[in-house]
């Protein structure tokens, strides 16, 4: 794919950024949102992470040691929340805005506005979130999957404002999702077909489908709590003919395309990444394309898996423990296709191919324990175990921000018109990736030994691999900080970088200078 | 296949710091034959996994290390082949098959509840299990009994903390038991490892499985559902016995409500019923309402000083025995005995400075129980 | 090659922060509003937080729409993007749908699943020994908790007013679309007459609606707590209400456009999406009337 125009210049109507908050308030600006949603992103990836470390701290030692299991319950919610919401799915959006329109040669998103609007309600949504844990009661305090009828008739008065955040969340998602599924769809450059779209528009076309079809599912699983705890309906009481089992059919409904929501765009970081760093074109790109149409599809039908022990019937938990593993097809060919991608290549190792060739083995090996625990008859014995907490902070952490990782510094150059330091990011790297493993590894041994997840307090056959665990989630916590300094450094005093800083990279993005300027294709490129 | 999977736990086994019970590694082979083949699934599976590993993870470092640029490797331009992909898509598939085969077998086994020699109803309470055995007129409820000291490392940890209860669930050996599952309040999950039995506890309805345990000994396991605050805090003892010690135990339980139903009908004093309240309360109440009766507002109000424990007795009494709906106050009228439900009301009214001085008595309870 | 000019990218708009602190403050407010109520607190200052929050809405929507109908009137506006507004709906209408769903689902599983097994029958029947004295039926005119949740006396008739609700919806699904013909023939007066009929029909529907809820609250008992069946049916109702009012807006908006001589035969997206809209909350109201009123 080559570009015969490579469009940069902008005229008068083109203006550059507004001065002063303003351009932050009421920009309409792909670029100044995407940088929006990154750094709020970032900002709640710590304070995401600073509940984590109440939680290691207080795992560290068997035993109560700093805070009462009420608060610690707060916390385990509030991480997982405040993860899923507020760091990964925001940083991803933020991705989106930025590159989305480059990519695909675009003048902004379609609906400028509307993208404001988006991220806007996210800084509001999470405040009124977060406010619930100085309220009276307590915060939310039943896991972030908040089953009924502990999230209903047990659970603290400030779960109203938790259920209105969720909906503003929802509405956020549903929004950026509609935009950026019309941007690709309406707003390619001429000549761009679907099939020649960069892989991480395809992800996130499809992730943005994901969106719109379930998050009004969470609103709609919400609206049904909301009934509950105040008007008296009985969606999850057997009392007035309801089921508490019904509240986990409708949310895992809503939450299993959702944990693909949440990598899905990685792969596609990750699909951009390995070639560039390859010199070699991806592998495969039309089965990559149809494995991500066909784990989307999958995951409709698939969402019982984590309700394996809540007694469904026999032909239930056999449908859900088939179609589960079917899921691992698709998603091996996109393994497959990346080793293959790398073989035979020439290959460097900057930072973001260190982080996607993690990605790729962490995330394999986060893929094989979820093969494991979607056999029925050994989920019981995994199920709500640390063994599921390994599994899915493998896929999530070395998935969902590895990926991240990686596309931040495989385009921080072309946002900002610097380079990163190539060795501190190294070191950032290393660092990162012991301090993961260190943590979330021998969580597989003490979940397979017996110990359940969600609790502040374990039996002492747990003590040593638990302070590992703390140890590693504080090494691993400690190292980010170091993505500040790289973030602040290259901003401060990074060399100029060039308009395309890696040897072999392919896309609109490389056509255009670093900086991107503040309007880019405001006449769209020719793409042969 | 299962006997190279049981030839390698063992060797396994031998490996010095795998074998050292405080660096456990692996699943519990447990004392069921469920338990068992759930296992060995667990173990197939397993290496399969870590033959697929070492088959992609190898392809991808011998790429890294031959392929790289320094090297001197020139990239190859191939990047499409559809023999290749539709290999890789048959080849897995054909490995899930094999794998769905035991799986599908193993799951139909657990599903078995049919023609069980004993029947027990086990229900989740926030924090602590009911057992009663079906038709046999034994139920009582089985609470931790891990002192707040060792939880609060004032006091060393004894080798079961957190993992001990004052009356553990006691089952005979090879006969088959079906589990009744179901709650009070919230969803709970009851979980034995040995017995890889986990099962969720839901209000409203049932759940059923069965076990049959191949040797007698004691296991031990938790809640493995969130259920609120104490969730931590409510584990699970089976003592599996030989057949006749169970018949043994199972009429010294009905010697002992015997013995319980004669005592409503005593004069207790008020140190008695203080004494008596004080035991009660701190293994039903103190969990919420906290051992001085503080509370932790609002969800769960202070005793101490709050207008129920100093209005009229009857109003107290009504509330402990038929709970408050849409709470997480229970009905305790069905949970104690007339003794225990006297004692912790007449303990409430006079503890931590509510010097109500008035009483109840076990045989008023008793009255209201028949009546009721 | 054109210019620049071929996607009109807005400058800066002070509305989207505008829209997101008003949904702060309705959604806030309204959270307020039902603690209070539960806790029976005063909730004057709530009630103050949700009626600024709902003005702070209805400001922006006015602003926000006006600034858009401007900008439509200066030609700012390509094919291209009029194509990105009718996507861009049309993808906001597959997530009501799929919201709706949400509500279809539960509605099966309750009837299908969970009330037979507490009624004794199915894979899980086992949980009628929690429930001996129920017996499972549709519509649950006895709830397993009578106690609890107090049984309704009967149901709404679906021969009487959802009848006619259903051939006042359907008929308006026509009228419209008459009135889009016109629109394209350009007959002014034939719009009008159309539109009038439809938000007459529109307004109707939603008359015999809360006339059905009095109904069931004053003479049937069928209210919020009285089982499943009464949370299926206020909640599949209602949201489809409160889908009819917005769309009844909406018509009213592009009606009150066409006085004013707006939309031409083939620039008239607004009166499309409101259309779009009509034809969907009629889809859901033909399915709520098989699925919850007749069968």
């Amino acid at each position: 794919m080559t570009t015969q125009v490579a469009e940069t210049g902008h005229d008068d109507h083109a203006h550059g950024p507004a001065k002063g908050i303003t351009r932050w308030l009421f920009t309409t600006n792909h670029k100044d949102i995407g940088s929006m949603y990154l750094i709020f992103s970032l900002i709640m990836l710590f304070i995401g992470g600073s509940m984590a470390f109440v939680i290691r701290a207080e795992l560290f030692q068997p035993g109560l040691q700093l805070v009462e299991p009420n608060f610690f319950n707060q916390m385990i919610t509030m991480h997982g929340l405040i993860m899923v919401f507020g760091a990964v799915m925001p940083a991803f959006v933020g991705l989106a805005n930025w590159m989305i329109p480059l990519m695909i040669g675009a003048p902004d998103m379609a609906l400028p506005r509307l993208n404001n609007l988006s991220f806007w309600i996210l800084p509001f949504a999470f405040s009124m979130m977060m406010v619930t844990l100085f309220m009276d009661g307590g915060g939310p305090n039943f896991g972030w999957t908040f089953y009924a009828p502990l999230s209903t008739t047990y659970a603290p008065p400030s779960v109203t404002f938790f259920i209105f955040a969720i909906h503003m969340m929802g509405a956020s998602s549903i929004m950026g999702a509609i935009n950026v599924v019309v941007t690709i769809v309406n707003m390619r450059a001429p000549g761009m077909g679907y099939m020649k779209m960069p892989m991480f528009c395809w992800t996130w076309l499809i992730t943005a489908f994901l969106l719109i079809a379930v998050m009004p599912v969470l609103a709609g699983v919400v609206t049904m709590m909301l009934m509950d705890i105040h008007f008296g309906t009985s969606f999850f009481d057997a009392g007035g003919g309801g089921d508490p089992v019904l509240f986990q059919h409708v949310f895992w409904f809503f939450g299993h395309p959702e944990v693909y929501i949440m990598i899905l765009p990685s792969f596609g970081v990750v699909s951009q990444v390995i070639p560039t760093f390859a010199r070699k074109k991806l592998f495969g790109y039309h089965s990559m394309v149809y494995a991500i149409i066909a784990i989307a599809v999958l995951s409709f039908v698939v969402w019982a898996h984590h309700m394996f022990t809540v007694g469904m019937p026999l032909a239930g938990e056999l449908f859900f423990m088939y179609t589960t593993m079917l899921i691992a097809v698709p998603t091996g060919v996109k393994i497959f296709n990346w080793v293959s991608t790398m073989f035979k290549g020439s290959m460097t190792f900057e930072t973001p191919m260190l982080y996607s060739i993690a990605f790729v083995i962490l995330f394999t090996i986060g893929g094989l324990s979820g093969i494991m625990l979607a056999l029925a008859p050994v989920d019981f014995v995994y199920h709500d175990t640390y063994f599921v907490v390994a599994h899915f902070h493998y896929v999530l952490v070395p998935g969902a921000i590895f990926g991240i990782f990686a596309a931040v510094y495989y385009w921080l150059p072309k946002w900002s018109g610097k380079m990163y330091d190539e060795g501190l990011a190294k070191f950032h790297f290393w660092v990162s990736f012991v301090g993961l493993n260190l943590t979330f590894f021998p969580m597989h041994f003490v979940g397979l030994a017996g110990m359940p997840r969600r609790i502040p307090d374990y039996p002492l056959q747990f003590a040593d691999f638990n302070m590992i665990v703390s140890v590693g989630a504080f090494l691993f916590g400690t190292s980010q900080l170091i993505f500040v300094f790289i973030l602040i450094k290259t901003l401060r005093s990074g060399k100029a970088a060039p308009q395309s800083p890696w040897e072999s990279a392919e896309g609109l993005e490389w056509t255009i200078p670093s900086p991107a300027p503040y309007h880019t294709f405001a006449t769209p490129p020719k793409v042969d | 296949m299962l006997q190279n999977v049981r030839i390698l736990s063992v060797l396994l086994a031998f490996f010095p710091a795998l074998a050292w019970s405080e660096w456990e590694v692996n699943m519990t082979r447990g004392v069921t034959d469920t338990s068992a083949a759930i296992y060995d699934l667990h173990m197939i599976v397993f290496y399969i996994c870590v033959v697929i590993s070492i088959v992609v993870f190898g392809v991808m470092f011998w790429s890294m290390y031959h392929h790289r640029k320094s090297k001197g490797a020139e990239p190859h331009p191939f990047h499409e082949s559809s023999t290749i992909e539709i290999l890789w898509t048959i080849v897995p598939l054909i490995i899930l098959i094999v794998i769905l085969v035991p799986a599908t077998k193993t799951l139909i086994q657990t599903y078995d509840t049919a023609e069980s020699d004993i029947d027990i109803q086990v229900t989740g309470y926030q924090w602590k299990w009911r057992y009663k055995y079906i038709g046999q007129d034994v139920d009582f409820f089985s609470v931790i009994t891990t002192p707040s000291d060792e939880i609060y490392n004032k006091a060393e940890k004894n080798p079961n903390y957190l993992l001990e209860v004052d009356r553990p669930l006691v089952l005979p050996i090879n006969k088959k038991i079906r589990f009744l599952f179901t709650s009070n309040d919230v969803i709970h999950a009851w979980w034995v490892p040995a017995l890889a039995l986990k099962k969720d506890a839901i209000p409203g309805f049932i759940n059923e499985s069965s076990t049959k345990i191949n040797e007698p000994g004691i296991y031990r396991g938790q809640c493995a559902e969130l259920c609120g605050k104490d969730h931590g805090f409510m584990p699970i003892v089976i003592k599996a016995v030989t057949e006749s010690e169970y018949v043994a135990w199972v009429a010294e339980q009905k010697a002992l409500k015997q013995k319980e139903a004669s005592a409503s009908q005593k004069d207790w004093s008020m140190e008695e019923l203080m004494a008596k309240g004080e035991e009660v309360y701190n293994k039903n109440c103190s969990a919420c309402h906290q051992p001085t009766g503080v509370g932790l507002p609002p969800v769960f109000p202070a005793l101490k000083d709050s207008p129920i424990a100093l209005g009229p007795i009857q109003d107290h009494m009504d509330i402990v025995f038929s709970g408050k709906a849409g709470t997480g106050m229970s009905a305790y009228g069905e949970q104690l005995s007339a003794v225990e439900l006297a004692a912790v009301v007449t303990y409430e009214r006079n503890a931590w400075g509510n010097n109500v001085g008035d009483k109840l008595l076990p045989a008023d309870v008793e009255k209201l129980k028949g009546g009721k | 090659m054109g210019t620049h000019q071929e996607y009109y990218v807005p400058q800066q708009s002070h509305w989207p922060i505008v829209a997101a602190t008003g949904i702060f403050l309705t959604l806030g407010g309204l959270a307020m509003v039902l603690s209070d109520m539960r806790q029976n607190q005063d909730m004057g200052l709530s009630l103050g937080v949700f009626l600024v929050g709902s003005l702070v809405m209805a400001y922006m929507f006015a602003g926000w729409f006006g600034n858009v109908i401007s900008e439509s009137h200066e030609g700012l506006y390509s094919n291209q993007l009029t194509a990105s507004f009718r996507k861009g709906m049309g993808w906001f209408i597959f997530s009501e749908v799929m919201f709706f769903a949400a509500f279809f689902g539960v509605l099966f599983y309750v009837r299908v699943l969970s009330i037979p097994w507490i009624g004794g029958e199915g894979d899980k029947g086992m949980a009628h020994m929690l429930w001996p004295d129920f017996a499972a039926q549709w519509p649950l005119l006895v709830n397993p908790d009578p106690e609890k949740f107090p049984s309704p006396d009967a149901i709404i008739d679906p021969w009487h007013i959802p009848l006619l609700n259903t051939i006042l919806l359907v008929t308006s699904s026509f009228t419209l679309t008459f009135a889009h013909h016109a629109l394209k023939a350009g007959n002014r007066a034939k719009i009008k007459l159309f539109m009038l009929v439809t938000l007459a029909l529109g307004i109707t529907f939603l008359g015999f609606q809360a006339y059905e809820y009095m109904e069931a609250y004053n003479h049937l008992n069928l209210t919020l707590e009285t089982g499943v069946y009464a949370s299926t049916f206020f909640l599949l109702t209602g949201f489809h209400g409160a889908h009819v009012t917005v769309g009844t807006i909406i018509l009213l908006v592009v009606f009150v456009r066409v006085l004013k001589g707006h939309f031409t035969a083939d620039n008239h997206f607004a009166f499309e999406a409101g259309a779009w809209y009509w034809h969907f909350v009629d889809v859901v109201w033909l399915m709520l009337f098989m699925l919850v009123y007749v069968f």
